[in-house]
């Protein structure tokens, strides 16, 4: 994938890519450290259609949303053979009971069976996460195990 | 009365008025520039009400104000991306240089001024205000355009070239000759290649140096190096805004970012009492006989900008309603415009009217400018410069 990188002096630096329908879409990352989301217009892709702010907060959550999907797909791919097993993804939503608790409290691999094998925070995946490591709200929690299992592990999630 | 205490009313009345002004600027949208000057003139000689005492302080707080300008306008760039835009877009730069000097310069051979302020009036034509367009095309959501980048460093070399092109005036009005202009020419060269050489290698270290956690005290580091700085560029006859400008440009980073937060109220302040003073300096009626000249300048500046915007997007392989956008974003001029014609005021060598068609120019490009940035594209696809999308799906950037 091709990433063009603009310096935008005086303001920031701008990271795009052109997609498939030749839109482009990318990141303004303004030099204090505010950032836009940029989409191109389709009838004129030199344009913006619209350049959207976002907090360092709603970044992370855009992006763990756009990345999670991915790293389930790779997982899967990978334990493909195994009958019975399945990879899903769960938001960890604000409403949550574990939400600033660590992994350990919640239990899930005696409650449910099923594994946790990465949180999406953001950009960055915490890979085979320990019982000490926080949850905070917003992050993606990667999950191996059976369909049952994995619902209930949803449903302690979401509501403990 | 006690003079201090005239002294200190009158401030206190023109600082007041500017900010019933700025806030009047905002609630339009249009940059404070037109109305400071409008303020000046209301106060100063031939105004409404003139105001006496405050010259030798006014003086002061507006050479502070052009350095402080300056000095911020550096800290935006890094001397990396000033490179960059040298390397890429100088060919642009030409062409702006060529187009937008040439039409001031000649409008001050017609009027029968002479050479010394053919050079003031071509230097008033010539620079956009990278204050006004930049806040324009963050305004306007244009900074994820493909023309944006063409339009910044077209900013970015004008910038640079006031490192070069104020020595030269400088000198010019110090009634140098030739050959004293060209050392001018010579010693302002080096001294920018200098200075970008250290602020690539060293820029690091002098940020370090200046840094401090304690605003205070990284304040009085920053003003005082500052003004070192512009004072003995003034010195050396390089002008005192230029010392400043390279200064900026060599701090950068974190140091770059604080710097700027601590500076820009006093920037704000200082650079009104400038405006307010070169609208004082300005008989207004002086200006009525200028208004025609003021603006069918405007009018042609304002073509020639365009074209020089619209070529230099061309080259960047922009669509054909890009390229507009590009041109038109470049029209408003604004506070460099009258910093370089304030220079001249202060020499005594440029005739008085010369502030006047200079205000009269601000005045129309700063207000009309940023509408032209914004209705120029809908203007042109309604005369048919349509259908980007064919061209634009040439043209992969």
């Amino acid at each position: 994938m091709n990433v063009e990188e603009t310096r935008l002096p005086g303001i920031g630096t701008r990271r795009e890519i052109t997609v498939a329908n030749g839109r482009r879409v990318g990141v303004i990352q303004f030099r204090d450290g505010e950032m836009n989301l940029l989409v191109s217009q389709q009838e004129d892709p030199d344009c913006s259609l619209a350049e959207i702010p976002l907090t360092t907060e709603e970044a992370a959550a855009l992006g763990s949303m756009l990345g999670a999907p991915q790293l389930v797909q790779h997982l899967s791919n990978q334990q493909g053979g195994l009958a019975g097993l399945s990879t899903e993804q769960i938001v960890l939503p604000r409403e949550s009971p574990y939400a600033s608790q660590d992994l350990g409290a919640t239990r899930l691999r005696t409650r449910t069976g099923v594994s946790i094998v990465a949180l999406v925070r953001g950009t960055n995946v915490i890979p085979s996460p320990g019982p000490e490591t926080d949850l905070l709200a917003g992050d993606v929690v990667v999950v191996v195990g059976t369909p049952r299992g994995i619902k209930s592990a949803a449903q302690i999630l979401h509501e403990g | 009365m006690d003079p201090t205490a005239l002294v200190l009313i009158e401030l206190g009345a023109i600082f007041l008025g500017l900010g019933v002004l700025g806030r009047l600027a905002a609630r339009m949208g249009i940059s404070p520039v037109p109305l400071y000057l409008v303020g000046g003139l209301f106060f100063g000689h031939g105004g409404f009400i003139p105001v006496t005492g405050i010259e030798e302080f006014g003086h002061i707080a507006s050479e502070l104000g052009v350095v402080l300008l300056l000095l911020m306008l550096g800290l935006e760039y890094t001397a990396k991306e000033l490179v960059t835009g040298l390397r890429q877009t100088w060919a642009a730069g030409i062409m702006d240089f060529v187009l937008n000097f040439t039409p001031g310069a000649a409008l001050a051979l017609i009027l029968g001024w002479g050479v010394v302020p053919a050079v003031v009036m071509g230097g008033v034509t010539w620079i956009s205000s990278s204050g006004i367009i930049a806040k324009v095309l963050s305004d306007l959501g244009r900074l994820g355009n493909r023309e944006t980048p063409t339009v910044l460093s077209i900013l970015v070399i004008e910038d640079l070239a006031m490192a070069v092109y104020l020595p030269i005036l400088t000198t010019v009005l110090a009634g140098a000759s030739f050959w004293g202009g060209l050392r001018a020419v010579g010693i302002a060269l080096l001294t920018v290649s200098l200075v970008l050489v250290i602020a690539l290698r060293y820029g690091a270290f002098i940020s370090r140096m200046l840094h401090s956690e304690d605003r205070e005290n990284f304040l009085l580091k920053l003003i005082g190096a500052a003004l070192l700085v512009a004072g003995i560029s003034a010195s050396l006859q390089v002008s005192a805004a230029v010392g400043a400008f390279l200064l900026g440009i060599a701090i950068s980073g974190a140091t770059a970012h604080s710097a700027t937060r601590v500076l820009e109220p006093l920037r704000d302040l200082f650079a009104a009492m400038f405006f307010v003073l070169f609208g004082i300096n300005t008989d207004p009626t002086a200006m009525p006989p200028v208004l025609i000249p003021a603006i069918l300048l405007a009018v042609v500046t304002t073509l020639t900008k365009v074209f020089t915007g619209g070529w230099a997007a061309k080259r960047a392989g922009v669509a054909r309603l890009g390229r507009i956008r590009a041109g038109a974003a470049l029209v408003a001029r604004g506070e460099f415009s009258i910093i370089i014609a304030g220079l001249g005021v202060s020499s005594g060598a440029v005739p008085a009217e010369l502030a006047a068609l200079a205000t009269a120019y601000v005045m129309i490009l700063a207000i009309l400018g940023p509408i032209i940035a914004k209705y120029a594209e809908p203007l042109g696809k309604k005369f048919g410069y349509g259908h980007p999308r064919a061209q634009a799906s040439q043209t992969p950037g």
